[in-house]
């Protein structure tokens, strides 16, 4: 008896399906893959390359005018023992560390009162986002401006309380913490995420502690908050990552063209002390070994962060 | 990772590897191989210039004498101070510009890593006499014996004083032109004025950080030896400098303080310090003259050179030069150019075209910022006369005293490191992070192995 395995109508009905399906999976990746080309070829050019390169480029010794000479891992090697580099690391961690919570705490505050404007908050809402349209480098200027010892805004104000204010600009002291208070005129973007969360957050949530008796601060620390977890990470993280890379304002106010002579050290953060040394000095391949291990660092930090968030941040749908 | 991903991983990073692999960098200095430069020989095609606007008529003038001179030759002015990132991506691009208008102390830094050609050739195929051209800013523009540059203008430092704060304490010119330092800090304290809640009247102003090469030289040292490879900046004779000048400050609060009430000054305008009698004296760039000038013309000044101990006029000299990229195409018409723009003629037209300026406002022509021409500036000089009114006379004579008097640091291969250390050190002080010697011998450490550094790699090249 001879065994033939035949396929039955039903089967080859159910494989011409398959394969027209396969052959429009195919055709829709191709157009796919076209309309992004553009971005993909940008990507690649403008942004991919330009990292690779600048990885081959921290391992030579390179001044732009002059090909790049391999000198192996002699650039990591000095930034180890670079004071100055150090210095400014630490600059940096101090701006971060007490900015980034600052800004979330503020932009949750400002979300909160918009949250309860009924109305008017779309308004408001302009008003808060409008001081971010300003370009940083004029927000540079007005740092110089608002907290001149002499006559600065700031001054003026904190004089109404009897408080004889700093000179903010020149003294090594109190300059990082003028920036982080400078750096508050840019929270609009994230007052505008969060306001997006609470609005999302279900109201009879409320109505439940309402009726449990729950007061205004035990509904936003229990329900609020948990529930605009996302949003809180999302915009703690953003802001981390800028502020590890904070440059234009602090660059403005005190190394860059309207400070041609006068600088001040503690302002020198991370990302300035790197285009100095790329840009001042043409130590290129140096700068580029600053930058690798900027990137390691901050990849670390959120990898940190992202290992921290799943404990305390809660997105809706989760099953957790 | 699925098989699709893993290739596009797999292609992405070839792709970065054999991009990689294909860099080859910019190349090194290779202009002016087979150039010819003959001031008989026609010129043209295109010259795009870095780093230098036609903002006035004495930039128009002058570049009307070249394209007079120049027909065949398209000039392009890529306007604005030069823009270093510019000028590094056009490099890297192998498409630098046929010209560029540097700071002078750049040139070193330029020079030493081929950026520029030397203009040995272009001088001599052109006939450029360089004996016409101030020597403190030939100069700074000269590296290992070889001009690499045409200096232009001469920013230069002189005193400027309120008249009428110096008469109400019983002060005279010479109390604050630096000729006498304790005079100064004399002169300071009973000018100043802070009456509790801040400060209101600026004494002295030693303009820190920029003036230090100034007040060091005025007390005989150098911050860097003749030959560009020594730094000098913890020298006990900068220390002392650094030492007056800061203590300057700190009789009136200290440079927070005086900074702060510089700073929410309007500078540029009628309310400028002089004309509202709250600075008394200061070291300032001669252009500012032309600003009191239009801006406060009644403002009570006085002007006088600065001077050192010793009671010499003495002039920190800085500012722009032309300079060649190595991979100009068009170096011919480069040189043509910057020695047109530079000559003594076209110094005289632009004078004419800014005396009839003047004329037009109702205004005395009161000369140009001085140049590092000296031909051209004695015959600016007569073309002045002896009509200008005071006290704008006095600053024109203490420019032009300056001028010749005038001293500036040597070009060398680290000059972007070296000028960063002693400002860094300076403003360490001024900070209140360190006390003026330990903060010059960090500099003096920084500058001296930025200096070790770039002359090794130098040396190396032979």
């Amino acid at each position: 008896m001879t065994a033939t395995t035949q396929r039955t109508p039903a089967a080859v009905g159910a494989t011409r399906p398959r394969q027209a399906q396969r052959v429009n999976r195919r055709r829709e990746t191709r157009a796919a893959l076209l309309f992004i080309s553009p971005w993909i070829v940008g990507f690649l050019v403008l942004t991919l390359w330009p990292v690779l390169y600048s990885g081959y480029l921290s391992l030579t010794d390179y001044d732009v005018f002059n090909a790049p000479n391999f000198v192996g891992l002699e650039n990591y090697q000095r930034l180890a023992a670079d004071d100055d580099a150090r210095r400014a690391i630490g600059n940096t961690f101090f701006y971060a560390v007490i900015q980034v919570p600052l800004q979330v705490i503020v932009s949750l505050a400002l979300a909160l009162l918009l949250n309860q404007a009924g109305r008017s908050s779309g308004f408001f809402r302009t008003v808060f986002f409008l001081p971010r349209m300003t370009p940083p480098v004029a927000v540079g200027v007005l740092l110089l401006l608002l907290f001149n010892g002499q006559d600065g805004l700031i001054n003026e104000v904190l004089g109404w309380f009897g408080i004889d204010g700093p000179n903010w600009t020149t003294d090594s002291a109190w300059v990082k913490p003028g920036l982080i208070l400078m750096s508050l005129w840019a929270v609009g973007s994230s007052v505008i995420i969060l306001l997006a969360a609470l609005r999302n957050v279900p109201t009879e949530l409320y109505d439940a502690a309402r009726v449990d008796g729950a007061n205004p601060w035990q509904k936003t620390t229990r329900i609020t908050v948990p529930m605009i977890s996302g949003a809180l990470f999302f915009v703690f993280i953003i802001n981390s990552i800028d502020a590890l890379q904070s440059f234009t304002e602090a660059y403005t106010a005190y190394f860059g063209a309207g400070n041609s002579t006068y600088s001040n050290e503690a302002a020198e953060f991370y990302s300035i002390y790197l285009f100095r040394e790329a840009f001042e000095f043409l130590h290129m391949g140096y700068a580029s070994a600053l930058a690798w291990v900027l990137f390691v660092i901050i990849l670390a930090i959120t990898l940190v962060q992202l290992k921290v968030s799943k404990r305390f941040v809660y997105y809706e749908g989760d099953q957790r | 990772m699925n098989r699709t991903s893993g290739r596009w991983a797999a292609l992405t990073v070839v792709a970065g590897l054999a991009l990689t692999a294909c860099a080859t960098g910019t190349s090194g200095p290779e202009g002016g191989a087979d150039v010819e430069f003959d001031s008989g020989a026609d010129v043209s095609g295109g010259l795009s210039v870095m780093g230098f606007g036609a903002g006035d008529e004495v930039a128009t003038a002058r570049l009307d004498r070249v394209e007079d001179a120049m027909p065949d030759v398209d000039v392009e002015l890529i306007e604005g101070d030069l823009d270093i990132q510019q000028f590094l991506s056009s490099v890297a691009a192998g498409d630098p510009p046929e010209l560029v208008y540097a700071n002078r102390d750049q040139i070193g830094t330029f020079a030493s890593r081929g950026a520029i050609i030397p203009l040995d050739d272009c001088i001599e195929g052109e006939g450029i006499d360089t004996s016409q051209y101030l020597d403190s800013a030939l100069q700074q523009v000269t590296f290992d014996d070889h001009i690499y540059a045409i200096p232009e203008f001469n920013g230069l430092a002189i005193t400027m004083a309120n008249s009428e704060l110096l008469s109400a304490a019983g002060l005279s010119i010479e109390d604050v032109n630096g000729s006498d330092w304790d005079a100064v800090t004399a002169a300071t304290e009973t000018m100043m004025v802070d009456d509790g809640a801040g400060l209101s009247v600026i004494g002295f102003d030693s303009k820190l950080p920029e003036f230090l090469p100034l007040w060091a030289k005025a007390n005989g040292a150098d911050l860097l030896s003749e030959d560009g490879r020594t730094a000098q900046l913890n020298d006990p004779a900068v220390v002392e400098a650094l030492e007056w000048a800061v203590n300057i400050y700190d009789l009136q609060g200290g440079f927070g303080a005086v900074k702060a009430y510089r700073d929410s000054a309007d500078f540029f305008g009628e309310g400028n310090q002089f004309a509202t009698d709250v600075l008394g004296a200061m070291p300032m760039e001669t252009w500012y003259v032309n600003v009191l000038q239009d801006a406060s013309p009644d403002a009570p000044m006085m002007f006088d050179t600065v001077h050192s101990r010793e009671g010499d006029a003495i002039a920190y000299g800085s500012g722009s030069s032309w300079a060649i990229p190595a991979d100009s195409a068009n170096p011919e018409a480069a040189c043509r150019y910057m020695k047109i723009m530079t000559e003594a003629d076209s110094w005289l037209a632009a004078a004419q075209a800014r005396a009839d300026v003047r004329a037009e406002e109702g205004q005395p022509f009161t000369g140009l910022q001085p140049t590092a021409n000296t031909e051209a500036d004695a015959q600016i000089r007569e073309m002045i006369g002896d009509d200008v009114p005071e006290p704008w006379a006095s600053a024109i004579d203490a420019a032009y005293e300056a001028n010749d008097n005038s001293f500036s640091l040597p070009a060398n291969p680290a000059d972007a490191e070296f000028k960063s250390a002693w400002q860094d050190a300076v403003n360490r002080v001024l900070n209140g992070q360190a006390e003026p010697q330990e903060s010059l011998d960090q500099g003096q450490e920084e500058a001296q192995e930025a200096l070790d550094e770039a002359w090794a790699q130098w040396d190396e090249q032979g």
